[in-house]
């Protein structure tokens, strides 16, 4: 066998959470294997029972193995382990060694569930990953795409699908973001069967696409017994995208929302992002309209500046004056300010509860118009108060029952 | 080295270099008898008239103070890691030929570094005050001569006053002064707020040396530090660098999760009623109190609930808030930004507070048991509620004691710290080092929920039915080693190289070697 030396994982003065391992395969001589640690006086022993552990389930009795470990759990352990063996044997069949399952894992997910706030989490990085439950966004999506160099789109996937088995990611929904097609259609195996609810598919050009994803999902779950539903979202990101938006987001009745990512977006437009972002106008309406003529909801695309929260504000206004019910988030404190921004205020629930009352009691009379204070109050109008209810509802701001208790 | 079993379990030693020590005895057990120790009795004569006490350097100065082999030498911690000071004295200390000194500084800093091969070459024999970065690893490889004692900024002046420690020379770097020895910290370039830490070693040293880099003209106003208490004046071309005052721990952490734990510590402060109006509230040093601050300011104003005091370390953050009315007055023991320092020195409401005012032992009352709620942090809190502040749970000496200890006698005391620190975790079966007895700790913040001792049932009754995520300390120690393993207990050596003082001046814990 020749020798070849490959490592997976990163080290470094910087390096939190994670670890960095070198393999060199051999053909005798048994498992030469060493830790280097900040935390050996207390994981020591049991990092290195556990590296003996993933070596032998992966089929490696020889080998040459140097650790560097930066505080990472055993789930990061295993992944970078494994991305390691399968870097040096592109060519074998490697089995899978899959950490245990944590709370979160196997959880189901809705349809027509809360998703003001996604969360992205870069798919390579394990740090992030482990607390991002306490910021309370919607859902957390694990990336496997664009936060992600060329070089480590194996290691991962790996990552993800083990943080998806066993972070704890409490009651967010689990999200992937898959590479472009055709290479992401290779990741959704490993996703589906690690319990992920909703992919997200970028770059997303035609319904055949989504058809194509739909097919696959489906032949997986199929195949593996997996009895929960796996979702989609399509990202719109190019001018061709956003002509096909209407048939993308209707393709699947996997499809749950449609979004948009306006960086790449403006790139293939050619102009140029502004702060008034006229350029994207129609785009953002085209895509609204394309998720509401489809059933499905509509979100917004991510605000960059992570400090400027006035401004992550303001653009959510005019995201949820468009219509649209939600937007990702790439800092954790954008979080509380996308969930306030696309929750109904207490002002906009108390008027959306008159205008309902109103509206029963007029229909009530055989009337089908009514005046709330000086504004005429027609069935548009009602379905939108209902829609606010609605969300209000989710949100926990008001009570399921909330008519009946009025009435008592 | 003999060692018996204190209270709470622990082995500690019973003679601390040479002084007889008395093992913890349980919370309020220890009552000292007798009277305060006292300087030697000065005469004015003995000084000149016209009150110019400079001396040319810092050597003439000590000896004119008559140092030897073997002395006591102190020095304060107000420029933190910007201290320019200590290395200087001992520098001096070393060109003179001295042996055996015993360094005792408020606190240390990594700074001083170069002090460990001083003790490597004799000069220094020992350093009794807080030992962390290079100088806790030479105290827990075992390199230092004599044990280390760590005691809280209230524990200090217990010692000097029951006559524990004994001072032979203060040496006190003031960033202004004038010839006479009258010294403050709020002026000048160096300027670093109150110069309180050295106020007992000012008052009973044997000598007392003042340093300054801004000699004024008599008389220096206020005089924090009075001059009819030194010795000598020594110019010194620098003594500190106050850009450096705001070192590791006084930056407001900017990691999502840890201002999230503050937030949380915030929120339980104001939905457990502790915030209203006319209440007082303190917090530490480390990023994670400092930003609980922050959200509390913004709670309180949506409350439109003000304090009466705050208790600091003041930082930018406290200063606005005393600046918008949202608190009474600041009393404050040491400055932790530039914020702080100017507002020490312009606002009359912003009071410089000493640890015997704030803490000693041997006061007439202290103000820590009059705070309603005090947030710091912590390196590991065990399943008891024990806790630790100065090792780290390889056995490492990390940290200080500073006021930590001496807080705890607030009405209510929550420590602020993350479940786990890279896989190392925080909450565990037991303390490595216990540095505060767990019945003092009421309650734990963490980013998995907050634990509340169950001896306050009156806080769990309080916060009942909102919303807050209060767990069993068990349950968040069970979702930790899920998620990290079950950890290892650090293997020590049975080699003491440390104590750990309660703020009675009686052993708490030891510290062990580390194994190299």
């Amino acid at each position: 066998m020749m020798a070849t030396t490959v490592s997976a994982g990163r080290r470094g003065k910087d390096v939190r959470s994670d670890l960095w391992v070198e393999l060199e395969l051999r053909d005798s001589g048994g498992i030469d294997l060493q830790v280097n640690s900040k935390i050996d006086f207390m994981y020591g022993e049991a990092n290195r029972k556990l590296a003996q552990d993933v070596l032998k389930a992966l089929g490696v009795s020889n080998a040459r193995v140097c650790i560097e470990d930066s505080g990472a759990l055993p789930f990061v352990i295993m992944a970078r382990i494994e991305t390691a063996v399968r870097r040096a044997q592109p060519q074998r069949k490697i089995p899978e060694f899959l950490p245990d399952a944590g709370p979160s894992f196997g959880r189901p997910t809705t349809r027509d569930r809360w998703r003001r706030s996604r969360l992205y989490l870069p798919g390579n990085e394990p740090k992030f990953m482990l607390n991002a439950r306490i910021h309370e966004p919607d859902a957390v999506i694990l990336d496997l795409e664009d936060s992600v160099p060329p070089g480590d789109k194996d290691a991962a996937l790996i990552l993800v699908r083990n943080a998806l088995r066993a972070v704890d990611f409490g009651d967010c929904e689990r999200m992937v973001r898959i590479n472009q097609l055709p290479g992401g259609m290779d990741e959704l195996e490993p996703l589906a069967l690690a319990g992920v609810n909703v992919i997200l598919i970028p770059k997303c050009e035609s319904a055949d696409e989504v058809q194509a994803v739909d097919r696959h999902v489906a032949g997986i779950l199929q195949k593996h017994h997996v009895k929960n539903d796996v979702f989609l979202i399509p990202i719109v990101e190019t001018c061709e995208g956003m002509f096909e938006a209407r048939r993308i987001a209707r393709a699947s009745r996997r499809v749950v929302a449609l979004t948009y990512g306006l960086e790449d977006y403006v790139a293939d437009l050619g102009g140029s992002k502004t702060q008034a972002g006229l350029e994207s106008l129609w785009a953002r309406s085209q895509a609204v309209n394309a998720a509401k003529a489809a059933g499905v909801q509509a979100i917004d695309t991510v605000f960059a500046d992570v400090e400027d929260m006035a401004a992550l504000e303001a653009s959510c206004r005019a995201a949820r004056e468009l219509g649209f019910e939600g937007k990702g988030c790439i800092h954790p404190r954008q979080i509380p300010v996308v969930n306030s921004a696309f929750t109904p205020s207490a002002a906009e629930i108390e008027k959306a509860q008159k205008i309902v009352l109103a509206f029963e009691e007029a229909q009530a009379r055989g009337r089908n118009v009514v005046c709330v204070g000086s504004k005429m109050v027609d069935p548009p109008v009602v379905q939108r108060a209902l829609k606010t209810i609605e969300l209000a509802v989710g949100a926990g701001r008001l009570n399921v029952d909330w008519d009946k208790q009025e009435d008592q | 080295m003999k060692l018996v079993k204190n209270a709470l379990g622990r082995m500690v030693p019973t003679d601390i270099n040479g002084t007889p020590a008395v093992p913890f005895p349980g919370l309020g057990k220890h009552r000292p008898t007798g009277r305060k120790a006292g300087p030697p009795i000065p005469t004015c004569l003995d000084y000149p008239e016209d009150g110019d006490k400079t001396v040319p350097d810092l050597r003439a100065a000590l000896e004119k103070c008559g140092i030897r082999d073997g002395m006591t030498i102190s020095t304060h911690h107000h420029f933190r890691d910007g201290d320019l000071l200590a290395n200087q004295l001992f520098a001096t200390c070393a060109e003179m030929g001295l042996k055996d000194l015993v360094w005792f500084p408020s606190a240390s800093f990594p700074c001083h570094e170069p002090l460990t091969k001083l003790m490597d070459s004799g000069v220094i024999h020992h350093i009794e005050g807080s030992l962390n970065g290079p100088l806790g690893d030479y105290c827990t490889a075992g390199k230092m001569r004599g044990l280390g004692v760590l005691r809280s900024h209230g524990g200090r002046w217990q010692a000097i006053q029951d006559g524990e420690v004994h001072i032979d020379i203060a040496v006190i770097a003031a960033p202004a002064a004038d010839p006479f020895g009258n010294a403050n910290g709020v002026q000048g370039p160096s300027a670093c707020g109150s110069l309180y830490f050295a106020l007992a070693d000012s008052t009973y040293a044997d000598k007392v040396i003042v340093c300054t880099d801004n000699l004024v003209t008599f008389p220096c106003v206020p005089w924090q530090i009075q001059g009819n208490n030194v010795d000598s004046v020594v110019r010194l071309e620098r003594i500190g660098d106050p850009g450096k005052i705001v070192s590791g721990t006084t930056e407001v952490t900017r990691s999502p999760d840890r201002l999230y734990i503050a937030e949380l510590t915030a929120r339980f402060i104001r939905d457990s009623g502790i915030m209203r109006d006319g209440f007082s509230f303190q917090a530490g040093a480390g990023g994670t109190s400092l930003a609980f601050a922050v959200y509390l300011q913004e709670m309180m104003r949506a409350a439109g609930v003000k304090a009466r005091f705050i208790r600091a370390g003041s930082n930018r953050h406290l200063v606005a808030m005393l600046e918008q009315g949202l608190t009474d007055y600041i009393l404050d023991g040491q400055t932790f930004d530039l914020e702080g320092v100017r507002s020490m020195r312009d606002n009359p409401r912003h009071v410089a507070t000493s640890p015997f005012t704030s803490y000693s032992f041997h006061g007439k009352g202290n103000f820590a048991s009059m705070v309603d709620v005090v947030v710091l942090g912590a390196t590991e809190v065990d399943v008891n509620f024990n806790a630790n502040v100065v090792t780290h749970s390889d056995g490492r000496l990390r940290h200080g004691i500073g006021g930590w200890q001496n807080c705890m006698y607030a009405r209510c005391t929550i420590l602020s710290v993350p479940a786990m620190r890279d896989r190392l975790p925080v909450i565990v079966d037991e303390v490595t080092t216990l540095c505060a007895p767990g019945e003092l700790v009421d309650v734990i913040v963490t980013e998995l929920g907050i634990a509340v001792n169950p001896l306050r049932r009156d806080l769990l009754d309080a916060v009942k039915g909102k919303g807050l995520p209060v767990r069993a300390i068990q349950d968040i120690k069970a979702d930790i080693e899920r998620m990290c393993g079950k950890p290892a207990r650090p293997g020590l050596t049975d080699n003491v190289v440390a104590a750990v003082k309660w703020v009675d001046g009686t052993v708490l814990d030891s510290v062990y070697q580390v194994p190299v």
